[in-house]
């Protein structure tokens, strides 16, 4: 799929020849002076140019990976060294643009020409330097902002199964999940690894649709494109992500899709280059490279931006212990996980928020930022929801006559909490006190005393005014 | 300084070539950069190092320093407040030279060099001094006071000793050893990988309770000054949070925590805290007694390692000064990982799941630095160092080579469950699958400690001493015995058992919920005093004896179940009140069930 490129647009030292092609990684004389993680193209007979990066230099041989399509590839190809890292020009003209894997253009524009370029690779952000994520962002669904809350520089992935409906999951946060009042520092960046064209057509129709359009970076690597450039898009993604937030003062909004196929794409380069494979054959590493990813979003001090990301991956297997999910999660901060069995029973969004789990949402809620409420009504949903689903599993073997009476109640409160609490419509935008007093309302079948995960004085406040409207509703 | 050259680059490892004395252990500069990296192989011609910086941009050729020192960490006042990278640079310098990300080849000191710190001697001159002799006392922080000591490997005749204003650099004294004249500063370096010597037969055996404000911890699975915990658990489960609950709330004089391959915004988290929360016995500022050690997932991976000995070598530090002193690390995985890392890098033979034969000999080595000690030098001191370290299994299954190992050499295992995280059951230490070795030894110290604090606690249950042991057995026992009942309960639903086995459902209850779970993020909560803990323990036991006596006696077990009383037993933790409401709440279970004993003319002595 690489672009010709006239042999005069080559500049830096040109080599003819590769000693060995093993895959996606070819193997090169020890030529003087190559730097370790430069990057090369390298010309086919064939005509077409391939990018690859050296990934190994020693004396006795030069190893490097080609992101683009190896077959073609022959000992008599023209490489040439570039002499710096993969580094792509930045300016504020990115915005409202299109490009595949690799940073062309292919929305018909001209490429971005800026003298500023940055490094893919990006810098670690100094712990020290950043601020502490804690602003509350809505995105009008209440299994998000009363259970899972998302604060502005967090990392919350979507833990998915194929069949589910992530897609319009995130749509719909993208749609949503604008700050009031601020909409106009809010930018949306999207990339895709591996993903089909209808569900990336599916995307773009959708920004079009509510004008996020034209605040948006797409970057697409489709299923069709090489599956090795998967392991630079969403580099370059987060590179102009980190360019908009921390230097243009956007509040940025990352969304990563597929990372399982990112994930993929690692172990393929690893299985080439014949390393130790770890647990299902991803290399051992895969923790590390996972998070130079997603340890890229945050919040820097002195810095009017921020840059929130929502990876989304399907779990092989449906298996929260496949390695993918799992390194994942261990570190984003937190994660949101789609179930086949809320799906089957026709709820969407189909989030189960047992396992799911949104590490800053403390930090994000509470009176000034939610409501006062907010803490300690979702630790009381979460208790009384998982006792509902323990009753249910329960029914499931003795019968529901087998339960006793506290545990029917429970049951009739996880049913309600379901059908009345999470289930909404794709199109319901919910504020968050319309969120949580729906909360209410659902715990309003639970006698007070049940309650114990809440304050007399919040039961008090809240409680019985919703049992009453409740039961006004059921009248 | 010696130097040789690049012949391979292979990530975070480079080889190199052409210093023929190079040691393993040696510290290195490599490149234009000058990036810091290690020695860790020496073979025939080349030796390899692990860089602790990115190496792109290195090239076969490349320049390679030998410095002739070992990876070291400077120790001195201005430790303390401070945040440093995993080879010990401030965080703070590092911003001041690259911005707020960190770029390469940056080299900064440990230790400030511009402080003037008041510095009074302690001795006078003339003496003979030996190691870890303390000579002076500076105040570094408003909470601790950095005593001077005689560096380890130094010992003479103390020449002159001055009093006032120093810069670090600046000489304190002179020391003559073997009639050579040497100046004495307040810090010197130490390194890192060596554990730092205490008096030749100076363990000793772990009496004392380390008090955390952790109901599970504190009553069920406590461990000792000078002992190791492990904390091993799935992600999300909660290592994080119960580290920074020990950091938070330990009686301990200094903190140390390293961040090792976690989360960036975990330490932004512990910066913005720590400075607002005060110690509740000194009512200074938690950031007074901490050292901070960040060496996040994104930085580069071999500083991981590094990151773990630093830390553990300041623990030490201040331990020889007399101090108790608790480490946390978060987490031992990634310090695993980082040398299986290394260890395919070299071409080592894996013999487990990657890791490299000598995995055990290093979680040994580390967890080994823990104790309660004699230290070097006089006045004649005890110090401890108590190490906690957290484990991230993959797939949250313990049974793999790091927990497996680590659990050999700790003394206290605190195992995390999916399940009690996802219910929201937090801490989720697992009482059925946790242990302490240390208890026996150290719950009457936790007593002590308790009636120490409030001696009211002694009025409200006479016996405490004696009888709180055989009270946390019954816990113990009722929370086995109702897992076993849970399963039955599961076959055939709760309301089919007989009312002595839903009697004991219902104690499982108020055991997990008004004792063990316990919100890190509340008020009143988050740190639940000796005596309130204990006083907790009584009134769930006292409740099941008597309500045990109801049921023999036929009351039915719904009526008990529905009273009031139980929900103001799980609640009563959250009373601000905090001791009183205990004290109160044992008063109200008496008289709840005497008034139902009464209702069903049923006699029981109270
Ligand atoms: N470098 C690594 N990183 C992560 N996981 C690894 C790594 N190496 C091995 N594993 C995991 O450990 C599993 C077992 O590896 P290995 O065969 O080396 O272990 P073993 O102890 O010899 O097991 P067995 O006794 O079953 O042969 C592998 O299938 C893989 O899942
Ligand atoms: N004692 C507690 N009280 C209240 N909430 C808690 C407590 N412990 C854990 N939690 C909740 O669980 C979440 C996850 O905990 P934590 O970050 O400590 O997990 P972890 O085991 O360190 O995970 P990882 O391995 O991914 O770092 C926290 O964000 C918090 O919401
Ligand atoms: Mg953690
Ligand atoms: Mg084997």
């Amino acid at each position: 799929m690489g672009i010709p490129v006239k042999i005069s647009d080559l500049y830096g030292k040109i080599y003819r020849g590769i000693r060995e092609i093993r895959g996606s990684l070819v193997v090169l004389d020890p030529i003087p002076g190559v730097v370790f993680d430069e990057i090369i193209r390298i010309r086919a007979p064939d005509g077409i140019d391939r990018l690859g990066r050296v990934i190994e230099v020693s004396r006795d041989y030069v190893i490097a990976q080609v992101f683009g399509d190896e077959s073609g590839l022959q000992h008599d190809s023209i490489v040439k060294f570039t002499g710096s890292t993969f580094e792509i020009p930045v300016s504020p003209d990115v915005v409202g643009r299109m490009f595949n894997g690799r940073f062309e253009p292919i929305d018909g524009l001209p490429k971005i020409s800026s003298k500023d370029t940055r490094d893919i690779n990006g810098f670690p952000i100094n712990p020290r330097a950043r601020e502490y994520p804690n602003d509350f962002i809505q995105t009008g669904i209440s299994a998000i902002d009363g259970m899972l809350s998302l604060v502005r520089g967090q990392k919350l992935p979507i833990f998915s199964e194929s069949g589910l409906p992530h897609n319009r999951v995130a749509a719909q946060i993208a749609r949503q999940a604008t700050i009031l009042g601020e909409e106009e520092s809010f930018a949306l960046v999207f990339a895709a690894m591996g993903l089909k064209h209808d569900e990336a057509s599916y995307f773009i129709s959708q920004f079009r649709e509510s004008g996020a359009i034209d605040r948006s970076v797409v970057i697409l690597n489709l299923a069709d494109d090489p599956a090795i450039e998967r392991l630079i898009t969403p580099r370059i993604a987060l590179t102009i992500a980190e360019y908009l937030a921390f230097e243009l003062d956007y509040h940025v909004l990352a969304i990563l899709t597929d990372m399982t196929n990112y994930c993929e794409a690692l172990r393929e380069i690893s299985a080439a280059r014949e390393e130790v494979p770890g647990r299902g054959g991803y290399p051992g590493y895969m923790y590390s490279d996972l998070a130079t990813i997603y340890e890229r979003a945050g919040i820097v001090r002195g810095k009017k931006g921020s840059l929130t990301q929502m990876p989304i991956l399907t779990m092989p297997g449906g298996d929260k212990r496949h390695p993918i999910p799992d390194l994942t999660g261990y570190i984003t901060e937190g994660q949101i996980i789609l179930s086949k069995d809320l799906h089957s029973r026709g709820i969407y969004p189909p989030i189960n928020v047992l396992p799911s789990l949104s590490r800053l949402m403390r930090s994000g809620i509470g009176p000034g930022k939610t409501r006062d409420d907010h803490k300690e009504l979702s630790d009381q949903l979460y208790d009384a929801y998982s006792r509902g689903v323990k009753a249910r599993d329960l029914a499931r073997i003795v019968g529901e006559m087998g339960l006793s009476d506290r545990e029917r109640l429970f049951l009739k409160f996880a049913d309600l909490f379901e059908r009345r609490f999470i289930n909404q419509g794709e199109y319901e935008n919910r504020t968050i006190e319309e969120t949580l007093d729906i909360g209410w309302e659902v715990l309003s079948v639970l006698p007070p005393e049940e309650l114990t995960r809440v304050r007399e004085s919040t039961i008090e406040k809240y409680y019985y005014k919703a049992k009453a409207a409740y039961e006004g509703i059921q009248k | 300084m010696r130097q040789g050259e690049i012949v391979k680059v292979s990530g975070t490892v480079v080889f190199g070539r052409g210093i023929p004395d190079i040691e393993v252990g040696e510290v290195v500069e490599i490149g234009e950069d000058r990036l810091i990296g290690e020695v860790i192989r020496v073979f025939e011609e080349d030796f390899a190092a692990q860089v602790y910086e990115p190496t792109s941009g290195l090239r076969v050729g490349d320049p390679v320093f030998g410095t002739g020192k070992k990876l070291v960490a400077e120790l001195g006042p201005g430790l303390l407040m401070n945040i440093f990278d995993g080879i010990g640079r401030p965080l703070e310098d590092l911003i001041k030279l690259s911005g707020p990300f960190i770029s390469r080849g940056i080299k900064a000191y440990m230790l400030p060099r511009d402080i003037k710190w008041e510095f009074k001697p302690t001795v006078e001159a003339g003496i003979e001094v030996g190691p870890g002799d303390i000579v002076g006392e500076v105040k570094e922080t408003e909470y601790l006071v950095h005593k001077i000591m005689i560096p380890p490997n130094m010992s003479g005749v103390l020449k002159e000793i001055y009093e006032g204003e120093f810069k670090i650099e600046e000489p304190i004294g002179v020391v003559e050893v073997n009639g050579e004249e040497k100046n004495l500063y307040m810090y010197h370096e130490w390194p890192v990988k060596i554990a730092r010597p205490v008096q030749p037969g100076g363990r000793l055996p772990l009496t004392t309770p380390l008090i955390t404000g952790q109901r599970v911890i504190d009553v069920l699975f406590p461990v000792a000054k000078g002992g190791a915990a492990c904390i091993p658990g799935g992600f999300g489960t909660g290592k994080t949070v119960t580290l920074h609950q020990l950091a938070k709330w330990s009686d301990t004089d200094v903190v140390v925590y390293i961040g090792c391959g976690e989360r960036g915004n975990e330490m932004a988290e512990v910066l913005t805290e720590f400075p607002e929360l005060q110690d509740p016995r000194s009512g200074r500022p938690l950031m007074e007694r901490t050292v901070l050690i960040a060496n996040t997932s994104n930085m580069p991976v071999s500083a991981r390692e590094a990151s773990v000995y630093i830390g553990i070598t300041i623990a030490e530090y201040y331990r020889d000064m007399g101090y108790d002193v608790s480490l946390m690390a978060d987490s031992t995985s990634r310090w695993a990982e980082a040398i299986r890392e290394i260890s395919g890098r070299l071409g080592e033979m894996p013999v487990e799941r990657g890791f490299p034969a000598y995995l055990p000999d290093k979680i040994a080595e580390f967890y080994e630095r823990a104790g309660r000690v004699k230290v070097l030098g006089r006045p004649e001191r005890i110090g401890s160092v108590t190490v906690v370290g957290a484990v991230s299994p993959p797939g949250g299954d313990f049974n793999e080579p790091v927990t497996t190992h680590t659990l050999r050499f700790t003394g206290v295992f605190w195992a995390l469950d999916a399940d009690l995280a996802y219910s929201r059951h937090f801490p989720s230490i697992h009482w059925l699958k946790s242990y302490s070795l240390y208890a026996e030894a150290i719950i009457g110290g936790y007593v002590e400690k308790a009636v120490e604090n409030n001696p009211r606690l002694k009025d409200v249950w006479p016996n405490v001493k004696e009888e709180y042991p055989s009270y946390r057995v019954e816990a113990m026992n009722i929370l086995t015995n109702a897992s076993e009942v849970e399963s039955i309960a599961k076959i055939i639903g709760e309301k089919a058992l007989p009312d002595d086995q839903r009697l004991l459902l219902l104690t499982n209850e108020l055991i997990k919920e008004g004792l063990l779970r316990q919100n890190a993020f509340d008020p009143v909560d988050s740190y639940s005093e000796p005596e309130r803990s204990i006083l907790i323990l009584k009134a769930i036991i006292d409740f099941h004896r008597l309500a045990e006596k109801l049921v023999r006696e036929n009351v039915p077990i719904d009526r008990i179940i529905e009273s009031p009383i139980v929900s103001r037993i799980k609640r009563a933790k959250l009373d601000e009140r905090k001791f009183d409401a205990i004290v109160d709440l044992l008063n109200e279970i008496r008289e709840a069930l005497s008034s139902i004993a009464e209702e069903y003319r049923v006699s029981i002595s109270f």
